[in-house]
C-alpha cells in the first residue's frame, strides 16, 4: 500500500482529447519526495530545452505536496510547475486553499497537462472520471466567477475549481491561477491559457492512508493549538493595521522611490477604518488553523480574496490610498492578475507617458488620475488591446518592443522577471546571493530561515538563539557574531543562502505552506516546522525512514535538478545578478567573490553549472550524462574544486 | 443501572458562525478518529461534521450529522439572517436522500455524529478540539428526564439498508451469513 500519496497522476493530453491514470513509481518518492521535486524530475524527462513555453509540448503540472491530504496541518499548497514565456526559464508557483487535498482524495498525486485543446475547454474530475468538457459558455468570465459557475452546473458545491480569468484567456504574462482564497502567481496562468484550459474542477471521496496512523496523530494534534498561538508564523503582517513597515520600506510606483513621512498615527486609523469597513471575515486553507486571507466585500465589487501584500501593492504603485487597492483589487484578481508584477507594468506605463515614450496615440483618452489611469490599464493589458498587447508581456519585454528609450525604464526586473519594490541603501551579502541565484525569481521563495537583521542587544540575542531550535547549529554562532550595521562573512553569507533556499525546497516538495515554515523563521525564529520536526512527520505519514540530514540532502538534490532545467535552457553566471539599482551602494568585487564562494560551496563550476561530481553524488547522473552530451559540462569539468567536500561536512 | 430515573446528560456543540474561518480541520479530524484503524486515514467525505461553504457569499456553516431518514422534507427552507442568504437545508444535519450530505461514499451508508464516544471518554469530541478558532465549543449539561439508549451506529446502518432493499432480504440475507459462519 502507498501512504502519504496515492500513487498515481492523472496524465491530460489536450490536442488529442486523452486521459489517462497512470501509477508512478514509488521510488521516485524517497528521491525527490513529491511535488516540485517529481514535478521536475517530469520536466527533466519529458521537456527538453528546445521546447518553446507555447509549444502544445511544454507541460502544465499541478502538484500535491507528498503531506496533503494527510492529518498534518497546514499541508496544502499545490505546485504548478511549467516554462515560462516570459523568462524563457523554469517557472514554479504555489497556492493555498483546499485543491490540493482534494485532488489527492480523488486518487491522484499530479495532473501532468500537455497539448493544447481547440477550444476553450475545463477539466472535471471526480474520483475516477475524468471528463474534459466544453467552457465556451465561460469565456471572459472572472476566475471565481467561473468557479462559483461550475459547481453549479455539476451540482457539486463540494468541488474545488482553479481558474483563469481573461488574462489567462489572453495568455497575458502576468496571468494567475485563482483558487478559492488563493492565487498561483508568477506567471504560471499564461501557459494555462495558451493551452485553452479554462479550469480544473475536482472533487475526491476516497481515502488517504498513512503508515503509522497513532504516532502522527499524536505529533499532529498538538500543533493546532501550537501554530494558532505561534505569533510569528501565518502571515503575520496582513493582520496588523500598523502598515509601517511595509509603506516605509518599499517603493512606490514603479519601484521608484520611499516615502518615509508617509505613514503615520492619523493615516494608520483611517486605514483600518476602511479594512474594516471591508472585511467579511479572516479566512484560512485546508486544515490550518491561521486565517491569513481576508474575504472582501468592496462595494461594486464581487466578493473576493485578498492575502499577503497585495493589499498594498496597487496603491503604492498609484500612489494611492487604501480604499483605492481594494477596489482595483475586486477587478484584477477576476481577471487573474498577479497582484505583484501587474502594479509594476501599469507604474511603468504611466512614467513611459510622462516621459512622452507612450503618446495619446497609445492611450487614446488616458485619464489623468493615476487610480484611473490603473484601471485604464487593466481594461486593455487583459485584452491585449493596443498598447496593452506589449504591456501584457511585462516590464522587460513591453520595454523592449516599445522601445524609444523604454528601456531605461526597466529597471527592477531580473531574469526578465518583475522583482519586488525594493530599494536600499547598502549590499546586502545574503541576499545578494539569494537574489542572483534563485530558480524561484522572487526574494519570497528563497528568503525565510534565517532572520533578515541582527539583534543589537547582546543579551536578547543569546535568549533568541537559545530558542532556535529550527537552526543547525552553526548558523547559532554567527548569528550570535552578528552586530548591526556590519555584513556577515561571505562563508556565513554562503550558508544562510543555501539554508534559506533548501527549507523552500523542502517545502515544496511535501506541500506544506511556507507561513508555517520555509519563509516564517526569519521573524522570531519559531517556524512550527523545521529541520528538525519535519522528519517524524513525514516518515510517520509514508513510512519512509528519514532523518534531517537525509530531508536535507533530497532538498539539495531538487535544488540542483530545479537549476538543471534552467542550465540546460540556458541559464548562466551572467545571468545571475539582482536588479541594477537594488541596492544604491553595490561592491563588485565582493559579489564576485560571492558568487564564486556560493558555487563553489554547492558544487558547480565557474559558470554555476553543478560538476558532474555533486551530480553523480545526489543520483543525479542521468543530468550529468545529459550535460556532457549537450557539451553544457566537459570531462573535466566533471572533476570537483577542493572546496565542495566542506559542504557536505558543515552539514 | 441504578434505579432511580436517571438525569439525562446533554452533550452540545455550540456553533459560532462569526468565528469560522474555513479550513475544515473539524472535518479532517473527524474522519481520522471514525476511521477503522483509527487515524489510519482521513477523507472530509467521511466526516459526520461538515463546513458548508458558499464562499462568495460568505457562508461557512458547520453542520453536524444527526439522523438517518429515508425520505425527504416535504418542503424546504431557505434562511436570510442579517440580509445573508443560506441555501436550503443549510442548518439540517439529518442523513436523507436529498443531498450527499452525510452517506459513506460508495456504499451510501448514513454517518452520523456520536460525539466521538470512546473509552476512556476524550475531553471534548474531535472537532471541538481542533477547532482553535471557537467556532465551536462544547459543553455538557445534566437535563431533567430519562436517558435515552443511543442509536449504535450498526443499527443506523442497517436501518438505512433494510429501508432501500426491504426488512425480508435483509433477515434472509444475515441468516445466510449466519448460517455460512456456523459451518
Amino acid at each position: 500500500m502507498r501512504y502519504a500519496e496515492t500513487g498515481f497522476n492523472l496524465e491530460i493530453d489536450l490536442s488529442r482529447g486523452n486521459i489517462e491514470r497512470v501509477a508512478t513509481d514509488p521510488k521516485l518518492t524517497e528521491i525527490y519526495l513529491g511535488g516540485q521535486g517529481t514535478a521536475g524530475k517530469i520536466q527533466w524527462d519529458r521537456v527538453p530545452p528546445e521546447v518553446d513555453p507555447f509549444s502544445p509540448d511544454n507541460l502544465l503540472i499541478f502538484s500535491t505536496g507528498l503531506l496533503h491530504g494527510t492529518p498534518i496541518p497546514g499541508a496544502n499548497r499545490t505546485a504548478v510547475d511549467t516554462f515560462s514565456p516570459q523568462t524563457n526559464l523554469y517557472s514554479h508557483s504555489l497556492f493555498g486553499g483546499f485543491f490540493g487535498p482534494e485532488l489527492k482524495h480523488a486518487g491522484y498525486d499530479k495532473i501532468v497537462i500537455r497539448g493544447k485543446a481547440s477550444d476553450l475547454v475545463y477539466l472535471w474530475i471526480n474520483n475516477d472520471k475524468v471528463e474534459i468538457r466544453d467552457a465556451g459558455h465561460l469565456r471572459g468570465k472572472g476566475a471565481l466567477e467561473t468557479g462559483a459557475l461550475i459547481k453549479e452546473e455539476l451540482n457539486d458545491p463540494d468541488a474545488q475549481v482553479a481558474a483563469i480569468g481573461l488574462a489567462g484567456e489572453n495568455r497575458v504574462y502576468m496571468a494567475t491561477i485563482e483558487h478559492a482564497n488563493s492565487s498561483a502567481s508568477r506567471g504560471v496562468g499564461v501557459i494555462m491559457g495558451d493551452k485553452r484550459l479554462k479550469a480544473i474542477a475536482v472533487r475526491g471521496t476516497k481515502d488517504i492512508n498513512v503508515a503509522r496512523p497513532a504516532e502522527l496523530f499524536e505529533i499532529c494534534n498538538p500543533m493546532y493549538q501550537e501554530i494558532y498561538d505561534n505569533p510569528y508564523c501565518g502571515d503575520a503582517f496582513l493582520h496588523e493595521d500598523d502598515e509601517g513597515w511595509h509603506v516605509n520600506n518599499f517603493a512606490w510606483g514603479n519601484a521608484r522611490e520611499r516615502q518615509k513621512d508617509f505613514w503615520n498615527k492619523e493615516r494608520e486609523e483611517k486605514w483600518k477604518g476602511i479594512s474594516d469597513s471591508v472585511r467579511l471575515r479572516w479566512t484560512g486553507c485546508y486544515n490550518c488553523p491561521k486565517d491569513c486571507h481576508q474575504a472582501i466585500s468592496y462595494p461594486g465589487r464581487q466578493t473576493y480574496f485578498q492575502k499577503c501584500y497585495s493589499k498594498l501593492t496597487y496603491a503604492m504603485a498609484a500612489y494611492k490610498e487604501l480604499d483605492f487597492n481594494y477596489d482595483i483589487l475586486g477587478v484584477t484578481q477576476e481577471h487573474g492578475l498577479d497582484g505583484y508584477s501587474t502594479p509594476q507594468i501599469l507604474a511603468f506605463a504611466i512614467e513611459l507617458y510622462e516621459a512622452g515614450i507612450l503618446t495619446d496615440r497609445d492611450l487614446p483618452k488616458f485619464p489623468s488620475d493615476s487610480g484611473e489611469r490603473f484601471f485604464y490599464l487593466v481594461e486593455k493589458i487583459v485584452r491585449r488591446e493596443g498598447i496593452g498587447d506589449a504591456l501584457a508581456n511585462g516590464v522587460y519585454h513591453a520595454a523592449r518592443q516599445i522601445g524609444r528609450g523604454a528601456e531605461e525604464f526597466d529597471h527592477n526586473s531580473m531574469k526578465k522577471f518583475e522583482q519586488l519594490p525594493l530599494k536600499l541603501k547598502m549590499i546586502n551579502y545574503p541576499y545578494f546571493l539569494m537574489y542572483a541565484t534563485g530558480e524561484k525569481m522572487t526574494i519570497t521563495q528563497t528568503e525565510g530561515s534565517y532572520p533578515q537583521i541582527p539583534i543589537a542587544d547582546k543579551k536578547e540575542r543569546e535568549q533568541f538563539v537559545k530558542n532556535w531550535d529550527a537552526a543547525p547549529e552553526r548558523f547559532k554562532k554567527w548569528f550570535l557574531e552578528w552586530e548591526p550595521r556590519s555584513h556577515p562573512s561571505v562563508e556565513a553569507s554562503v550558508n544562510i543562502c543555501d539554508w534559506n533556499e533548501t527549507m523552500h525546497y523542502i517545502d515544496d516538495a511535501i506541500g506544506t505552506c511556507a507561513f508555517l515554515s520555509s519563509f516564517r523563521g526569519q521573524f522570531g525564529g519559531r517556524p512550527p516546522y523545521h529541520l528538525y520536526n519535519l522528519p517524524n512527520f513525514i516518515s510517520h505519514a509514508t513510512g519512509m525512514d528519514l532523518d534531517s540530514d537525509a530531508l536535507w540532502e533530497i532538498g539539495r538534490r531538487n535544488r540542483n535538478l530545479i537549476r538543471a532545467l534552467n542550465v540546460r535552457r540556458g541559464l548562466r553566471r551572467m545571468d545571475e545578478k539582482p536588479p541594477e539599482d537594488h541596492w544604491k551602494i553595490r561592491d563588485p568585487e565582493m559579489e564576485t567573490k560571492l558568487l564564486d564562494a556560493y558555487y563553489e560551496f554547492k558544487g558547480w563550476n565557474n559558470e554555476g553549472i553543478p560538476t558532474t561530481e555533486t551530480l553523480d553524488e545526489l543520483g543525479l547522473d542521468y543530468v550529468s550524462a545529459d550535460f556532457i552530451e549537450r557539451g553544457i559540462l566537459t570531462d573535466s569539468e566533471g572533476t570537483p574544486s577542493q572546496e565542495t567536500s566542506s559542504e557536505k561536512e558543515k552539514k | 443501572m441504578s434505579d432511580g430515573p436517571k438525569k439525562k446528560v446533554v452533550k452540545d456543540i455550540k456553533v459560532d458562525l462569526d468565528k469560522c474561518i474555513g479550513c475544515r480541520a473539524c472535518e479532517v479530524a473527524c474522519s481520522a478518529f471514525h476511521a477503522r484503524p483509527k487515524y489510519s486515514s482521513t477523507n472530509p467525505s467521511m466526516s459526520r461534521i461538515r463546513v458548508v461553504i458558499d464562499d462568495l457569499n460568505d457562508v461557512y456553516v458547520p453542520i453536524r450529522a444527526g439522523d438517518y431518514t429515508p425520505a425527504e422534507c416535504t418542503g424546504r427552507n431557505t434562511y436570510t439572517i442579517n440580509g445573508k442568504q443560506y441555501k436550503e437545508c443549510s442548518f439540517c444535519g439529518v442523513s436523507c436522500p436529498s443531498r450527499d450530505l452525510f452517506k459513506e461514499p460508495g456504499s451510501g451508508l448514513p454517518l452520523k455524529c456520536d460525539m466521538c464516544e470512546d473509552d476512556p471518554p476524550l475531553s471534548e469530541p474531535m472537532c471541538v478540539q481542533v477547532c482553535t478558532h471557537d467556532a465551536l465549543t462544547y459543553q455538557e449539561r445534566e437535563e431533567e428526564g430519562q436517558a435515552e439508549e443511543m442509536q449504535e451506529e450498526l443499527e443506523i446502518g442497517l436501518e438505512s439498508l433494510a429501508d432501500r432493499y426491504g426488512l425480508e432480504k435483509l433477515k434472509d440475507i444475515v441468516a445466510r451469513m449466519s448460517m455460512k459462519t456456523d459451518k
